[in-house]
């Protein structure tokens, strides 16, 4: 349930021009129309008895505990069911109304154990308020009757317990999981006195269909749902807004706390991503800011087979810092480089390109978003200007046609996938491209219009082939072509698209998309109303990846789909803060707010308000870093919170790359992959040790909240400005708002955003300034932001990596809801229980031909590199594609992945590797090598040696 | 730098520009882009291979565009 202090206006608020005025216990009052009595009543501050309602979902009006009397009509309406009517008079106490109230609570307490004073809701349950509101002082029928009382707790749950005793069966948990969550997981089961909660068959949480994402729980007036964190810490007794730390959704969340104790993450419903919603990740993952494996001091090694030291942060940076010189002298300037996390801060990041560009004096700064939405900044500043999403998620609202290409919300995005799965139920159609049958073409109640399962590695051919069938078709936008587009440029593009390559049936042997369902679904795109596109790493991930971005936009623009509510290009960004990350400037050839580094205006305002010479020309990316190394010329690195030598492509050659370097400084909680192979180790703080803002997938700026004190005595961006003066350029900051004042100084489209207007607005997207000073929810209205829409030939070219006869299946990779990306948070977890080791998941057809059984240890094999995983025999996938995903250092996928990559921005090809598949006994030679690395890494942290215990 | 590499990489990019009707116009364009993307010693590297082994590997477009545009590929000092 909520926490004691929010309001709960018992029933959605309504938005409306239209306005009743009505009379509640005499006073009068107006509110929009489609306002139910009840929570007009608690716009006045009047609180009407309540239990089966709650604000997050619709009146259902089982209870009759807020009954009223409204004069003129029969009997006792319940004022949760009734809508307000103009004129219309409300008494909601009254002796007969309490009379009534009392006895139904009479019988809920009769069969509810009187234990509340040992009871985990104990202060903040709603069916102990309501027993005190209507003044219940005696149960006349005695606790000897029928009942519920010694039902079995299921505690299967890792982080809820369900305790049926409790259970006074509002539905509440079941309305929350079909309304909010849509994963419709629980059933009431029987009827009348005998009604109980089931979750799925077996009446087993953690065996049913629930994805755990805590809104049942947050809905449950008692304690029958209950966060095991608060039986087992007690009730908070402050909370503070925050913004979850793991994916690009950004859901806003109160930290509910017992002093610097975080007891409870509970989604914010006045949170402008989420409202008031979350998945398990960001609801319950959030032990690992205190788990044991978190080093909190500096350590330096000289060599990595040396244990590691642990030192002063003084005696760290300036190790540092000599290091870096030491390195410059001997090799060039150019010889070391950073990279900033899409993990950290804007502020943070801001500061790590900074002290790369004015103190390191080059460019040689990147982020981990050149592995994943790099293409997406290319490909959307080309074609509308603008290097990044187009709409606001709630824009999903008013979509009649979604097409989600690349991309598994339910698992990637899943805050956002229950506001689409809830469009989706209310009619909208929905076409998915992508090479598995995910969750989303088949949910309860919708299932896809459209299913294109094409060949990985085949987008583009796909895209050209919808954008083929509406020109040819004539189905296309003229009106808006016309007047918004580039129009020489259009007619270069008409003339490619309409060739006859083009076609859905010419493309069909190439996409393995049979040409009419491919026809079928660029009509309904374009003819079905507002249409909007979502898409993910699937679409980016590729050799071919910024084409397919520009072949996405050029679809929305040819049937304009874009500029207002319920169309445009969403890219679901993976990260929390990718979209942040890349705007503060962290890839080498731009500065903040995407402008290149050779802009000679630009990089003097810079150099004005930075007081330094910029260097002109643009920096290393990370593939080109590690290339560099390997030649010699690279040889000092810092990586800020990103674990490359897990999540980047070909791990061998990463590998290779990082022990070829001198000084390798990582920042991090944990000992992470890269870092044993790091020489410096500066510990990093959890999102709740620190202040500043993340930018989630709609531009949508929120802040972080320091909760805790940091662990390690310093938040990151005061380890950047110390480490900037420790090599003699001092940066002067005391607080991240005055970070953030500088941003806005130097970057026009975060001219107007500041701390205090984040404070009072809640969140902003950007562009933030003069033009819009609240932000700008959707963007390209009137015009676009290069001035004319650019329509870009996108040729398609078959990716290099393609299946032969030694290498004969195609590997693609993804993400699952449980885990995240390389683990190193969620493996710290209990979400463990859901995904304790990545799993191949092949065709039946491909294992049987190969000997393989469900489950069976198997070799994956590429021109790479080879690992060994279990298999998993699924019909998702189609024959010749197998799948896995990347979450364990352990499972080695990036040993198999390879180094092709985007042509244009050189984001890694993740998503189309040749392999070959076979039954296998034991753990590939690479695994072996891995776990005696572990091991050793391991020993030599378990021996380092701590400050304070040295002689 | 692993020359082999970049000839892949500048064909790449070549390869999106090939699209181009016009070949002078697209071998700007592969020239522009790798102005835009690539670290100097990326350039100096692929420049010297264009020099010293004809540009072996190199498709016609993205040798075209290296010769043409040399100057201004050609990273300060
Ligand atoms: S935790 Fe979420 S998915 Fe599971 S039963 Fe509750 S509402 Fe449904
Ligand atoms: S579990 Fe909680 S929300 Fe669900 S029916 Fe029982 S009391 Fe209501
Ligand atoms: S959807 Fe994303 S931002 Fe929201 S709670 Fe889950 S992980 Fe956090
Ligand atoms: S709150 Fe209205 S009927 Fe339960």
């Amino acid at each position: 349930m909520y926490s004691v202090k929010e309001l709960d206006t018992g029933t959605p608020m309504r938005v409306s021009t239209r306005l009743v005025t009505l009379e509640i216990d005499g006073q009068s009052v107006t509110v929009p129309e489609g306002t139910s009595v009840m929570a007009a009543a608690s716009t006045m501050g009047v609180k009407v008895p309540k239990l089966c309602a709650t604000d997050m979902l619709e009146a259902f009006g089982s209870c009759r505990l807020c009954l009223v009397e409204i004069e003129g009509r029969k009997g006792y309406p319940a004022s949760c069911t009734t809508l307000v009517e103009p004129a219309m008079k409300v008494s909601t106490q009254t002796s007969r109304l309490a009379r009534l109230r009392r006895g139904v609570m009479e019988l809920y307490i009769s069969d509810h154990p009187l234990d509340c004073l040992t009871c985990p809701a104990n202060g903040n349950c709603e069916l102990q308020e309501m027993a005190g509101v209507v003044g219940l002082r005696e149960v006349r029928y005695g606790y000897d009757g029928a009942n519920h009382l010694d039902a079995d707790t299921d505690a299967s749950n890792p982080y809820f317990s369900f305790d049926p005793s409790k259970c006074i069966v509002c539905s509440r948990c079941v309305r929350a999981c079909d309304e909010i969550q849509g994963t419709f997981a629980l059933t009431v089961d029987g009827r009348g006195f005998a009604s109980v909660i089931m979750p799925g068959p077996t009446g087993n949480f953690l065996e049913s269909e629930c994805v755990s994402c805590g809104a049942c729980v947050q809905a449950c007036p008692t304690a029958t749902l209950m966060e095991k964190s608060i039986a087992e810490a007690g009730q908070p007794e402050h909370a503070v807004i925050t913004t979850c730390a793991y994916c690009g959704v950004g859901c806003s969340f109160r930290a509910e706390m017992q002093g610097t104790q975080v007891v409870r993450m509970v989604p914010d419903k006045n949170g402008q991503a989420n409202h008031g919603h979350s998945c398990v990740k960001g609801r319950f993952a959030w032990g690992y800011a205190t788990h044991p494996d978190r080093i909190t001091r500096p350590m330096i090694r000289t060599r990595i087979s040396d244990p590691w030291r642990e030192v002063s942060w003084d005696e760290a940076l300036a190790h540092t810092a000599s290091e870096f010189k030491r390195i410059q002298a001997r090799y060039g300037r150019g010889a070391i480089g950073g990279i900033t996390s899409s993990r950290c801060t804007n502020e943070e990041t801001y500061l790590v390109q900074k002290l790369v560009r004015a103190a390191f004096g080059n460019n040689n700064v990147d982020t981990c978003a050149r592995v994943c939405h790099s293409p997406t900044g290319y490909g959307l500043k080309q074609t509308l200007g603008e290097s990044a999403g187009t709409q606001d998620f709630d824009s999903v609202q008013d979509a009649d046609v979604v097409m989600v290409i690349g991309a598994n919300p339910t698992d990637g995005h899943p805050v956002f996938a229950s506001q689409l799965k809830r469009r989706l139920r209310e009619g909208a159609k929905l076409i998915v491209v992508d090479p598995r049958d995910i969750d989303l073409a088949r949910l309860p109640h919708v299932q896809a219009d459209y299913l294109l399962q094409l060949r990985p590695g085949s987008n583009v051919a796909v895209i050209n082939a919808l954008a083929h069938t509406i020109v040819s078709e004539g189905l296309w936008n003229e009106a808006f072509v016309q007047s918004r587009c580039d129009l020489a440029e259009f007619e270069k593009w008409k003339q490619f698209i309409l060739l006859p390559e083009n076609a859905p049936e010419a493309m069909a042997a190439v996409t393995g998309v049979p040409a009419h369902i491919l026809r079928g679904a660029a009509r309904l795109y374009a003819t079905g109303g507002n249409a909007a596109i979502y898409y993910g790493l699937g679409v980016t991930e590729h050799s071919q990846g910024s084409t397919m971005v520009m072949g996405i936009a050029n679809l929305a623009m040819l049937t304009g789909n874009i500029g207002r509510r319920g169309v445009g290009v969403n890219p679901l960004r993976g990260q929390n803060n990718v979209q942040g990350s890349c705007d503060m400037g962290s890839f080498p050839h731009e500065l903040p707010g995407y402008r290149h580094i050779s802009d000679v205006a630009t990089r003097s305002l810079f150099e004005s308000v930075w007081n330094v010479q910029l260097e002109p020309e643009p920096g290393l990316r990370i593939p080109n870093m590690l290339d560099a190394a390997l030649d010699g010329s690279f040889m000092g690195l810092f990586v800020q919170g990103e674990d490359i030598a897990q999540s980047d492509p070909d791990t061998q050659h990463v590998t290779a790359a990082l022990l070829a370097m001198e000084c390798l400084v990582v920042q991090d909680l944990f000992l992470n992959e890269t870092a044993k192979f790091a020489h410096v180790f500066l510990p990093g703080c959890s999102f709740l040790e620190k202040d500043g803002t993340f930018t989630n997938a709609e531009r949508r700026i929120s802040r972080v909240r320091k909760v805790m004190p940091p662990l390690s005595g310093m938040q990151e961006w005061e380890v950047t400005t110390a480490l900037s003066a420790a090599l003699g350029y001092p940066m002067q900051y005391t607080h991240p708002s005055q970070i953030m004042d500088e941003i806005a100084r130097l970057t026009p489209t975060f001219t107007g955003v500041s701390y205090e207007k984040l404070e009072k607005l809640g969140s902003i997207q950007w562009p933030c300034n003069d033009a819009a000073p609240e932000g700008t929810p959707i963007m390209h209205v009137e015009q676009f932001v290069r001035g004319k829409g650019l329509f870009m030939v996108t040729r398609y070219i078959a990716t290099e990596e393609r299946s032969t006869r030694q290498y004969p299946l195609l590997l693609t990779t993804g993400r699952i809801l449980s885990q995240y990306n390389v683990g190193a948070q969620t493996r710290r977890t209990a979400n463990v229980v859901w995904h304790d080791e990545d799993r191949l998941e092949i065709h039946p057809h491909d294992a049987e031909q190969r000997g393989i059984n469900h489950g069976d240890w198997v070799g994956i094999r590429s021109r790479a590199g080879e690992t060994v995983m279990r298999a998993v025999l699924s019909e998702r996938i189609q024959p010749g594609v197998v799948y896995t995903t990347f979450h364990h250092p352990f499972s080695g996928a990036n040993v198999i992945t390879t180094d092709n990559s985007d042509w244009a921005t050189n984001c890694p090809e993740y998503k189309v590797t040749a392999v070959q598949v076979s039954r296998v006994t034991q753990p590939s030679e690479w695994q072996r090598r891995f776990t005696q690395f572990d091991h050793q890494q391991q020993d030599l942290l378990a021996q380092r040696e701590r400050v304070g215990t040295k002689t | 730098m692993d020359v082999s590499k970049l000839v892949y990489m500048a064909n790449q990019i070549g390869a999106f520009f090939g699209s181009e009707a016009e070949t002078s116009a697209a071998a700007d364009r592969v020239a522009d882009h790798i102005r835009r993307f690539w670290e100097p010693r990326m350039r100096k590297a692929i420049l010297e291979w264009v020099d010293q082994c004809n540009g072996e590997g190199l498709q016609p477009l993205v040798l075209q565009a290296l010769q043409k545009h040399r100057q201004k590929l050609q990273p300060a000092g």
